[in-house]
């Protein structure tokens, strides 16, 4: 402390002040206030959605673990079904939604089956913008807008369905959309190398852009960091929540008869990668990018549609604005 | 073969040989002429792409009936799901095999896959229809089977249980062939998930009452015990691979992972080997009799009884089972007329197609030296000026030194005349 800060106009301060203990308050407030992240997830039943939640956040806290039967029908339409948790960490604590969609992509006819996901992020957005442009304002508005959905891939070793490239086209403009290549201990090494390159082709080509869009990049440090990862998405990840005994280290595991998968293990699948990516690194970026740009874009849409600033009735009735 | 309706036998007593008569000979002579005359089979597999579908093919056959050149399900996409055949002639032993393998690219690969299950539904009809045809000609001398015997659906490992695209499937097909259900990619489950899974199957299959194709009892005790471990591992859970990996020093043939190599032919880590051996090995020819003596006989006798009641064949009317004998050989001998008409203007279109191209290449080649030729001219002209040029330059060189000589000369001759005038004067003076 003590070292000369260079002011705005380029003048350097005579003294130390203390404008970089900002930093330590903003920490204090927002460990008393905490966090929320909203994670959908979305695939077709049978991709390991529910395990990966509990491997990434270490508990249960998927739909599964909170009642539901494990052979449960699949449901006829898609249904949206959230659940809550609030997790602590090293002080600071978490209020952590899982929005699951059982249903997506099972029947047989799987037509507009992205219209009840598409329904429900926009109707969290509206409830924001309600709040928002309420006269008396919340203190703190509560944000259920879903930060970040993360899209589960088939690992049939070919390329994207149909179904998967219709869900990233229509919703990677309202969504921050993670593709994940789910059930990785499927593939090779090999296999799983072709699989990826011929998956981020084809998002090239159709144009879709996932998380983290290249053309929200701040700088060039970012932009770097940010191609290193688009090089190794989509992350090709296995999820578990047992334990297994590998060289006396507890890990957590699939034991098949050929040997154990280490879901850690970065030689064996990339969820440690994915983690990081997710928690460690950019759960910031994700709740940001939600809030000032999908979330902008869709005040923008729905305040032009409206022709001007006045609160929205509350009445209940949202147009989607698809 | 379709049997013959037993007549009514009177009591068949059983008499002791007193000596060897020598039919018990009988069923070499079958195997040997059933060995001349070869096998077929014709195996459908039907599932979503990317379920390994191709890998088990060439593994169970060990052969690259779909080599790594084929083009994948990548660059198949059709919109449509389409019915393919293909045919390879496998020999072992001095026996022949004719495998037709039917594949079905595009099932269930849409986001709206109703109806998906027709084009096969459609396809296993047509060559019922067709066996049904060639059975009532009157020429059978050639009677080609191509009915479907066997029909592998592969389920997505998903761990749950079947998706409603299966139960639809399975439940449209079951009457028309033989269904053997099989979990795609077995090693993505544990020993543990796989019971569940296939527990879950079994149940659902049963909800639904799915037949399945199941394997008959036999007399014998050993196999029956055999035939009860299979069908307590139903539906088989497989893995298939031809690349060879060297586990602790031996050659097997597996799949490599980073934690360990999932061996194809391992009982312990798939049932491969299960299903290679009662598809192959065992019951082959069972396959083939339940395809003709249930799954034929109820498609024949739909076919037959919607020609009888209504008297107009609803479906298409392709059957002549009406039609006198006479008529029938008619018309046989107006299709083999037809046939040969076809051939013939097909070869006259080739023919006429090698003659244009023939005309083409040698108009091409008198272009080519016309060309040529203009050009040589050009050259040559272009070589006849330069010289034209050279010698004017020589001619105007010539004339420019001829012009200097005269010059020179005039000089001279002035220079002369002068002297002379000079001496003229000079003799004055």
């Amino acid at each position: 402390i003590g070292n000369p800060v260079v002011g705005c106009g380029g003048s350097t301060l005579l003294g130390y002040i203390g404008i970089d203990t900002i930093i330590e308050q903003m920490r204090k407030k927002t460990m008393k206030t905490g966090f929320e992240f909203n994670i959908m997830v979305v695939g077709h039943s049978g991709l390991g959605k529910s395990t990966l939640v509990n491997t990434l956040f270490k508990s249960q806290v998927s739909r599964k673990s909170a009642g539901w039967a494990r052979d449960e029908k699949i449901p006829k339409t898609v249904e949206i079904k959230s659940v809550s948790h609030v997790i602590e960490e090293g002080g600071v604590k978490m209020k952590l939604t899982v929005v699951d969609t059982p249903g997506f992509g099972d029947q047989i006819n799987n037509d507009n089956c992205w219209e009840p996901i598409s329904k429900y992020i926009n109707e969290q957005f509206e409830k924001f913008l309600k709040e928002e442009v309420n006269i008396t304002r919340k203190k703190r508005i509560p944000d259920t807008r879903v930060h970040c959905c993360i899209y589960f891939i088939s690992p049939t070793g070919h390329t994207l369905r149909q179904l998967d490239m219709e869900f990233m086209k229509r919703l990677s403009h309202s969504v921050n959309i993670i593709p994940v290549i789910a059930k990785a201990d499927t593939m090779t090494i090999e296999e799983r190398q072709e699989f990826k390159q011929r998956v981020r082709k084809e998002l090239e080509m159709s144009g879709i852009e996932f998380y983290p869009q290249k053309e929200f990049d701040d700088d060039m440090e970012d932009k770097s960091d940010n191609d290193k990862i688009r090089e190794t998405m989509p992350f090709a990840v296995v999820g578990s929540d047992k334990e297994y005994q590998v060289n006396n280290k507890r890990v957590l595991g699939r034991k098949t008869a050929w040997g154990i998968v280490e879901v850690e293990n970065p030689n064996h699948c990339e969820f440690a990668q994915l983690r990081d990516f997710l928690i460690r690194s950019h759960l910031q970026d994700l709740k940001e990018v939600t809030h000032n740009i999908h979330y902008e874009t869709y005040r923008a849409k729905r305040l032009n549609d409206n022709g001007g600033l006045h609160p929205i009735s509350t009445n209940g009735t949202h147009d989607s604005n698809l | 073969m379709i049997e013959r309706p037993e007549t009514a036998v009177p009591s068949i007593t059983q008499r002791n040989l007193e000596g060897y008569v020598g039919f018990a000979n009988l069923p070499n002579q079958v195997y040997r002429k059933s060995v001349k005359r070869g096998f077929e089979f014709t195996l459908m597999v039907v599932g979503e792409s990317g379920l390994g579908k191709s890998t088990l093919i060439n593994s169970l056959f060990l052969t690259d009936l779909y080599s790594k050149d084929y083009p994948g399900p990548s660059q198949r996409i059709k919109k449509t799901v389409q019915v393919e055949q293909s045919k390879v002639l496998i020999k072992e032993g001095g026996v022949q095999l004719t495998l037709t393998i039917v594949d079905t690219p595009g099932f269930g690969d849409a986001v709206d896959n109703s109806n998906c299950w027709q084009p096969v539904i459609n396809y296993i009809d047509s060559k019922c229809e067709d066996f049904l045809n060639a059975e009532s000609r009157v020429n059978r001398r050639s009677m080609p089977d191509n009915r479907v015997h066997c029909c592998l659906y592969f389920i997505a490992p998903s761990g749950h249980g079947l998706k409603p695209l299966d139960i639809e499937f399975m439940k449209r097909l079951h009457d028309k062939v033989n269904v053997i259900p099989l979990i795609a990619k077995a090693d993505t489950l544990t020993p543990e998930e796989c019971q569940l899974f296939k527990k879950q199957i079994m149940k659902e299959i049963q909800e639904h009452k799915i037949k399945i194709y199941e394997f008959p009892d036999t007399e014998d005790d050993e196999d029956n015990k055999l035939i009860r471990k299979i069908k307590e591992k139903m539906p088989l859970a497989v893995v298939g691979s031809n690349v060879v990996i060297e586990v602790n020093g031996k050659k097997v043939r597996g799949r490599q992972y980073p934690w360990g190599v999932a061996e194809v032919e391992n009982g312990e880590h798939c049932d491969f080997t299960v299903l290679r051996n009662m598809l192959i090995r065992t019951h082959m020819q069972d396959l083939k009799d339940v395809t003709n003596n249930v799954h034929y006989e109820n498609y024949r006798s739909k076919k037959l009884a919607a020609v009888t009641c209504n008297g107009v064949d609803t479906t298409k009317t392709k059957g002549q089972l009406t039609k006198s004998p006479l008529a029938q050989m008619e018309e046989e001998r107006r299709e083999h007329v037809m046939k040969m008409k076809k051939m013939e203007a097909e070869m006259e279109q080739v023919f006429e197609m090698k003659v244009k191209e023939k005309k083409q290449k040698l108009k091409d080649s008198e272009a080519e030296l016309e060309r040529r030729h203009e050009q040589m001219k050009r050259n040559l002209e272009a070589q006849y000026k330069d010289l034209e040029e050279k010698r004017r330059v020589f001619e105007d060189e010539k004339n420019n030194w001829e012009a200097q000589q005269r010059i020179l000369e005039q000089q001279k001759l002035d220079a002369s005349k002068t002297m002379e005038k000079n001496k003229k004067k000079g003799k004055i003076f």
